[in-house]
């Protein structure tokens, strides 16, 4: 008799969700779905608000990726007040390079938060370790000295962040045309040369550097699994700067394939001819495709994986991660990499890359500049905007549009979680098949391999419904006449 | 003429006539408030610097000073009285800090900071307020307003003395508004007075949000308690 296994909630990732993997009578798997079951509304509710308070109010829909929504809102104000991106301004040096170092941090951060706290458990104790060891308290007890500069990094991402924004968490620095605060030399000099509790910069470049040791040594040690685990194909989707190479705040859209060529390249400003989204009734989450090639060809991978796969190269001025990012691409010779678990790899050198970059910035002395606002006037006003930044997970896109007394009357937001919708779900069902069809009996280690999937993702699903609440996750397996089977929920 | 008077078992002099929140201000009494400003006349609206006079509970601001006063400030139930009063304008609107430009340097904000409150004991009622946008220079945002009346009594048109706000309707019926026609006549500087005296962020500036950063925004520097003890002045 075919069975439905049901994993409910799928944990360690942030929101809530759901797996459903429907099997036939020999067990082989038939289908296999990523449920996101939260909704939120945030899209709606600014509506009516001041268009100022649109970046401010949004971040809120996340308490990870809040710099990315935040200066995404900002990049759609400039362009509605006028001095945007899309009247071809550019922002002054100054507090370009101010936002610049916010978002770095909070890639950093994020991302030694994804990595150590959510993924690497199971890289050091496996996919079939117990539950109650696969965690953070597992980690603290097997290596306390790697948990402590976890802290310690994302302590140090933390106050970068509150450096630029005011606070950890959800707070205020890029207002409509720049940025409301420098950063001072004393601001400048404690995040360069750390203090007592905090680590100095080239200690985070360090601790990131080891990072990329822990995915080397256990890739050595793990190269089938690594390599074989949820091989799917998707475009990758990223922002590029001029030479093709990734720009986390601001660029052209460029999606590529198998090989590398471009498939498009788009001014962001116009990404609804570009794209468009289906949905089903089984997810509150969309699923965005590019038109000119539907809704199966045209589903993109963004995040990590797809843009080191886009990126040609890092500056020289980043050695190490360039150096790191020539070692990955040279490991599929020339092509794109689909192998879901070196995101985890992508996002070590991603670490790595800015944790460079900040250090970068951090001696550059147009921190201190005073110039830090384009002033812009009433003929100025576009009242619309589009702003799109690559946040830790992907392309992230807020798009608002307001009336002449400044009240915001549309918001789109397509969050990097949303565009990933499709591949998620492939790569469900490619472990699905993998580890589960055929098999008489459903391990708990069998179930987690469908989890380790989602999680190299890193989905934010809180986000990508903008919806409320923890993000537990639960998988169900059903059988053949739709009878639950197997059930997993925390 | 002065007179001699108890704050809270303490004996002081006290000119007489002169409102009982001053004084007590200028013998390091903090009084909350959130309509009463000093120098202009008392509005009395907002309850917040209840006090107990002679056995009496009255608000401090409507108070003057009279021979045989005995004045009680800091009595735990008064304490609790006036932070019941704070939780009840945070319950009766719609108050959402972390969106609102006014956080940092909103008075209702700083006064929940200096009574204690975490969190209302009371249900939040959520009322449907509309906000208003029509007028060229201010962005009137009705779930914050509290009803102080500062802005109906304090702002007026430069030319006609005419009220440029007005409280519409009664009880849980009352709007705040605005006389759009006078509003643009309003100087940069008027407006900018509007959304100053504003003790919440009802009367916001158009196009000029966020412009302090976090730790420098006026609450964040210096205390309302501390401005009122030391500043004499909650401006």
């Amino acid at each position: 008799m075919g069975q439905k296994l049901v994993i409910d909630p799928v944990t360690r990732i942030e929101g809530h969700g759901k797996v459903t993997i429907q099997l036939d009578d020999n067990n082989q798997v038939v289908d296999a779905k990523l449920h996101v079951v939260e909704f939120r509304g945030f899209e709606k509710f600014i509506q009516g608000h001041p268009y100022w308070e649109a970046p401010m109010l949004l971040q809120r829909i996340c308490g990870i990726c809040f710099v990315s929504h935040h200066l995404c809102g900002a990049k759609a104000l400039d362009d509605m007040v006028g001095v945007g991106y899309s009247k071809g301004v550019n922002m002054l040096p100054a507090p370009e390079k101010i936002r610049r170092l916010g978002h770095y941090a909070q890639q950093l951060q994020s991302h030694v938060t994804a990595y150590y706290y959510l993924i690497v458990p199971e890289m050091l104790f496996g996919m079939d370790a117990p539950p109650e060891q696969r965690n953070v308290l597992g980690l603290v007890e097997a290596n306390p000295e790697l948990v402590k500069r976890v802290v310690e990094l994302r302590k140090w991402g933390q106050e970068a962040i509150k450096t630029v924004l005011g606070k950890r968490m959800h707070g205020i620095n890029s207002i409509p045309g720049g940025v409301n605060k420098n950063i001072s030399i004393a601001e400048r000099d404690r995040l360069l040369n750390g203090e007592d509790g905090l680590l100095s910069m080239d200690k985070v470049i360090e601790y990131a550097k080891e990072g990329l040791e822990i995915f080397y040594d256990f890739h050595e040690k793990n190269r089938h699994q690594v390599d074989t685990f949820a091989d799917v194909p998707a475009l990758n989707m990223s922002l590029v700067d001029e030479n093709g190479n990734v720009d986390y705040y601001h660029g052209n859209i460029r999606i590529t394939d198998d090989d590398k060529n471009i498939i498009t390249e788009m001014d962001y400003h116009d990404y609804l001819d570009y794209f468009s989204e289906a949905t089903e009734e089984w997810s509150y989450m969309k699923f965005p495709f590019l038109k000119s090639l539907g809704r199966d060809a045209g589903s993109v991978r963004v995040g990590p994986l797809a843009r080191v796969n886009v990126t040609k190269s890092y500056g020289t001025d980043t050695p190490l991660a360039k150096e790191a990012l020539e070692r990955f691409h040279d490991y599929t010779k020339g092509k794109a990499n689909n192998m879901t678990l070196h995101t985890n790899w992508a996002r070590a050198i991603e670490i790595l890359h800015s944790a460079e970059l900040i250090k970068n910035l951090l001696n550059d002395p147009d921190l201190q500049k005073e110039n830090l606002i384009l002033t812009h006037s009433k003929a100025d006003w576009t009242g619309e905007g589009v702003g799109v930044v690559e946040a830790p997970r992907g392309t992230l896109l807020h798009h608002y549009k307001a009336n002449q007394e400044g009240n915001i009357t549309f918001c789109n937001l397509v969050v990097a979680t949303t565009q990933n919708n499709t591949v998620m779900n492939r790569t469900v069902r490619s472990v699905a098949e993998e580890y589960l069809g055929g098999n008489d009996i459903i391990t708990e280690g069998m179930m987690n391999a469908i989890e380790v999937g989602i999680r190299a993702y890193d989905p934010c699903l809180s986000c990508a419904t903008h919806a409320t609440g923890n993000m537990p996750l639960d998988v169900s397996i059903y059988d053949a006449k739709g009878k639950l089977f197997a059930n997993k929920r925390r | 003429m002065k007179t001699e008077i108890t704050l809270d078992g303490k004996k002081i002099q006290a000119q007489i006539g002169k409102p009982l929140i001053d004084v007590a201000s200028d013998h390091g009494v903090y009084i909350p408030s959130l309509c009463y400003m000093r120098g202009k006349p008392c509005l009395g609206t907002c309850r917040v610097c209840s006090v107990r006079v002679n056995g009496h509970v009255m608000a401090s601001c409507t108070v003057p000073v009279y021979e045989g006063m005995e004045v009680e400030v800091d009595a735990p139930d008064l304490v609790d009285m006036r932070k019941a009063l704070v939780e009840f304008l945070f319950v009766e609107g719609n108050h959402n800090c972390p969106s609102c430009e006014k956080s940092g340097r909103c008075e209702l904000q700083a006064v929940g900071y200096e009574t204690g409150m975490m969190v209302s004991r009371f249900p939040y009622r959520f009322p449907v307020r509309t906000r208003d946008h029509a007028s060229k220079y201010i962005w009137l945002e009705r779930d914050r307003c509290i009803f102080c009346q500062r802005c109906v009594e304090f702002i007026r048109d430069e030319e006609t003395g005419q009220k440029i706000f007005s409280i519409d309707k009664r009880s849980t019926h009352s709007s705040i508004e605005i006389d759009v026609k006078l509003a643009d006549k309003m100087t940069p500087k008027q407006v900018k007075r509007a959304a100053d005296i504003c003790p919440v962020g009802c009367i916001i500036d158009k196009d000029l949000g966020f412009n302090k950063p976090i730790g420098e925004r006026k609450y964040e520097i210096k205390s309302i308690k501390e401005r009122i003890l030391k500043g004499k002045t909650n401006e």
